[in-house]
């Protein structure tokens, strides 16, 4: 089943898959209703992708590191002026067979020229990492509690492509 | 034909291991039904309503001996000796094992053949004009542009899980035997002035809602083939509908947004394509063809054909029916009917099989082809060996000199083997059969396209058959509906209804009151689809509800 990138509790701590190893996930979300005080904080922050959009001068003040999360309709060409700022771009796959952000990732690495983590989230399957990790995802979370070591054996079943 | 490299043959095998890992991990109860449902699909293998069916690709319909040996041998071991040539140059075993499918895959890859992308929501198969390379006429030869795109397309990365599937056809002659203009992408290979390029068509399909495809470039030089096709592939991946799988195909985001603005969209993202976008340089073009050539015999005596065989009436029928013009004097082209009566349109035996296999190393170059229309064409026979050929083909019963008769039918699987049927199309192909038995008459009826889907899935084409047959569900029992008009060919056009769906017994009664309003409507050599579209249908709708 499928939960999307709110119903994650802020505070709790979890794990993810980054450039094949598995990490203690640092980044937080923002949660816009508690329209909290960012002066006090330094970590990693995960602005929903309309919140920083409508917040820019808000959102590019803060501190410490700086995160956006997509939806897989969100129009990500208009990340273009901040792609410098931005430490981490979540991506979201609603359900594992609806491909969109598969184009987003794309777009962001190949067009939009994006270096830093770039995170899929939501209904991740291992037997797609291989997929996303050629659009240029580099780091997973899932949404089952899943042996991730076990998992990044499944990062690369194939030594050839075409594309 | 191509032959793969070393990486073509290591991506088809480390593909087979990762299959097998998801079929071991589905069958220990690791990976959920939902979860291998879209591993497998992409894989060619369905869940059926018998037994799993497993869907192998021909890319392009091109097969070499060597390889229908073996898809016979695979047969034997892990079907119930036989395979269905589907109607998208695909073919299907339909009685299989779960637990052999990874077996029965690499085994296939030994002969660099694979499943990969015969279905799920992804790019398929590409087909190919079933005559390319050896046609009168031919601008170019499209099968190396297939390859190409087939390498392109295999597992790829951006366009694996688009809302739905997407099929691209080629055609390199201007008669399009390809079907392009009812694919989601057609490509047709022109030569307006002296370059040769593509004319693309977007958004044609069948299926519950049939649409002729529309035009969105005359002209694409050739080296920016993938790139524009990636530019088509992004818009619709992102924008096409994902809330309703009948909504989902591109035909559908194509007319809702008109022709000119999909243009525009596709265009404008076509110009944004980063640096990094493929580009197809004339030398991979060239490698490319260069897989596909041939060495013919240069053959200097003119073989009267009318010297062989000289009084034997049934190979002159033969000849007539089921052979065609080669480019290359001296050479012939034949078509091995696989509708002989009483046998399911698009079935093969193991021994079939095998004895084709011989016969294309024996007459034909050691190379076989699968056409859309369900037959086998040996397309590099010497004329001086059709005799011989005959002859054999007789013993394997793969000789009806019924091609492009009305006995040639087009005809899904039906009832007896898909679980998304609505009514049973086999026994109304076997029906039609057993009221048209008489070869002259058929001949006479001249060319007549007849297609049977058995539900609105359409696979079997039927909205642009000359006459289409659609099953349908009522109340539980099997009923038909009837198109006349439809074609694929050049001027592509979908067939209209006559009237209410018939009864399942009155099927084949039906179409002989259409042959007889044709045959007593016609002008001299006016085929049936062209007095259809003079007359229109009402005529024969008078005949049928009198
Ligand atoms: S047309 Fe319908 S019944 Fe026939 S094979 Fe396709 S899905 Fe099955």
């Amino acid at each position: 089943m499928s939960r999307n990138l709110e119903s994650r509790s802020s505070e709790s701590q979890s794990s993810v898959l980054i450039d094949g190893r598995v990490a203690e996930d640092h980044w937080r979300n923002y949660c816009p209703i508690d329209h909290e005080n960012l002066n006090d904080r330094k970590d990693g922050i995960i602005f929903p992708f309309e919140y920083w959009l409508e917040n820019r001068s808000e959102c590019l003040a803060y501190n410490g590191p700086k995160g956006v999360a997509c939806k897989n309709t969100d129009d990500i060409s208009q990340l273009k002026p901040y792609i410098n700022e931005l430490n981490l771009i979540c991506i979201e796959f609603p359900i594992a067979t609806d491909g969109r952000a598969y184009s987003q990732a794309h777009l962001l690495r190949q067009r939009h020229g994006y270096t830093n983590e770039l995170r899929a989230v939501g209904e991740i399957e291992i037997d797609q990492l291989f997929l996303m990790t050629r659009c240029g995802i580099n780091a997973f979370v899932f949404n089952e509690d899943i042996d991730l070591t076990q998992a990044s054996k499944y990062l690369t079943p194939f030594s050839v492509s075409y594309q | 034909m191509y032959l793969y490299s070393s990486n073509d043959q290591q991506l088809i095998n480390e593909r087979v291991d990762q299959f097998r890992d998801q079929t071991r991990r589905f069958l220990g109860g690791q990976l959920s039904a939902e979860s291998y449902r879209s591993l497998r699909l992409m894989n060619g293998l369905y869940l059926q309503r018998h037994a799993p069916m497993l869907r192998v690709a021909i890319p392009y319909g091109l097969l070499s001996a060597k390889q229908l040996h073996k898809l016979a041998d695979i047969s034997t071991k892990y079907d119930k000796n036989y395979a269905h040539l589907t109607t998208r140059q695909n073919l299907q075993y339909n009685w299989l094992k779960l637990e052999e499918v990874p077996d029965l895959l690499s085994e296939l890859a030994e002969v660099q053949m694979h499943g990969i992308q015969t279905s799920g929501s992804c790019i398929r198969n590409t087909t190919a004009d079933h005559l390319a390379g050896v046609a009168l006429g031919e601008i170019e030869d499209p099968r190396p542009y297939c390859e190409i795109i087939r390498q392109w397309s295999t597992l790829h990365p951006e366009f694996s899980f688009l809302p739905r599937k997407f099929k691209i056809a080629v055609t390199g002659s201007t008669h399009d035997r390809a079907a392009t203009q009812v694919h989601d992408i057609g490509i047709q290979i022109v030569k307006p002035n002296d370059e040769i390029g593509f004319r693309i068509w977007v958004g044609g399909g069948l299926g519950r809602t049939p649409v002729i495809g529309k035009v969105i470039r005359e002209f694409l030089p050739k080296e920016n083939l993938l790139s524009y096709l990636e530019a088509i592939l992004r818009i619709y991946n992102q924008e096409g509908r994902r809330d309703n799988k009948y909504k989902a195909r591109i035909k559908i985001l194509v007319n809702s947004l008109g022709i000119a603005k999909f243009t525009e969209l596709v265009e404008t993202e076509w110009q944004n394509l980063s640096a990094d976008s493929p580009v197809l340089n004339k030398s991979t073009i060239k490698s490319m063809q260069d897989q596909f050539q041939l060495t013919y015999e240069s053959i200097k005596d003119d073989l009267q054909v009318t010297s062989l065989e000289k009084d034997n009436f049934a190979f002159r029928l033969w000849f007539k029916q089921n052979t065609q013009e080669h480019k290359v004097r001296g050479y012939r082209i034949v078509t091995l009917s696989v509708k002989a009566p009483g046998e399911a349109p698009g079935d093969l035996t193991d021994h079939q099989m095998h004895g084709v296999a011989n016969l294309a190393s024996q007459f034909s170059l050691g190379q076989i082809r699968v056409s859309h229309e369900q037959n086998l064409i040996l397309a590099e026979v010497k004329v001086s060996d059709l005799p011989s050929l005959w002859k054999a083909l007789i013993q394997l019963d793969l000789a009806t000199p019924n091609i492009g008769t009305l006995t040639d039918v087009i005809c899904c699987p039906g009832l007896d083997f898909c679980s998304l049927a609505n009514a049973s199309s086999l026994s109304i192909a076997d029906q039609i059969n057993d009221q048209f038995d008489d070869i002259d008459y058929l001949h006479d009826l001249g060319e007549i396209k007849l297609k049977i889907s058995g539900c609105m899935n359409a696979c079997g084409h039927h909205h642009v058959g000359h006459i289409g047959i659609l099953g349908v569900d009522k109340k539980g029992e099997e009923w038909y509906q009837i198109t006349l008009g439809g074609s694929v060919e050049s001027s592509a056009s979908l067939g209209k209804i006559i009237g209410p769906a018939i009864a399942k017994g009155k099927v084949a009664k039906t179409i002989k009151i259409i042959l007889n309003t044709y045959v007593s409507l016609r002008d001299p050599d006016e085929t049936f689809l062209e007095l259809v579209r003079r007359i229109g249908i009402k005529p024969f709708k008078e005949a049928v509800y009198v």
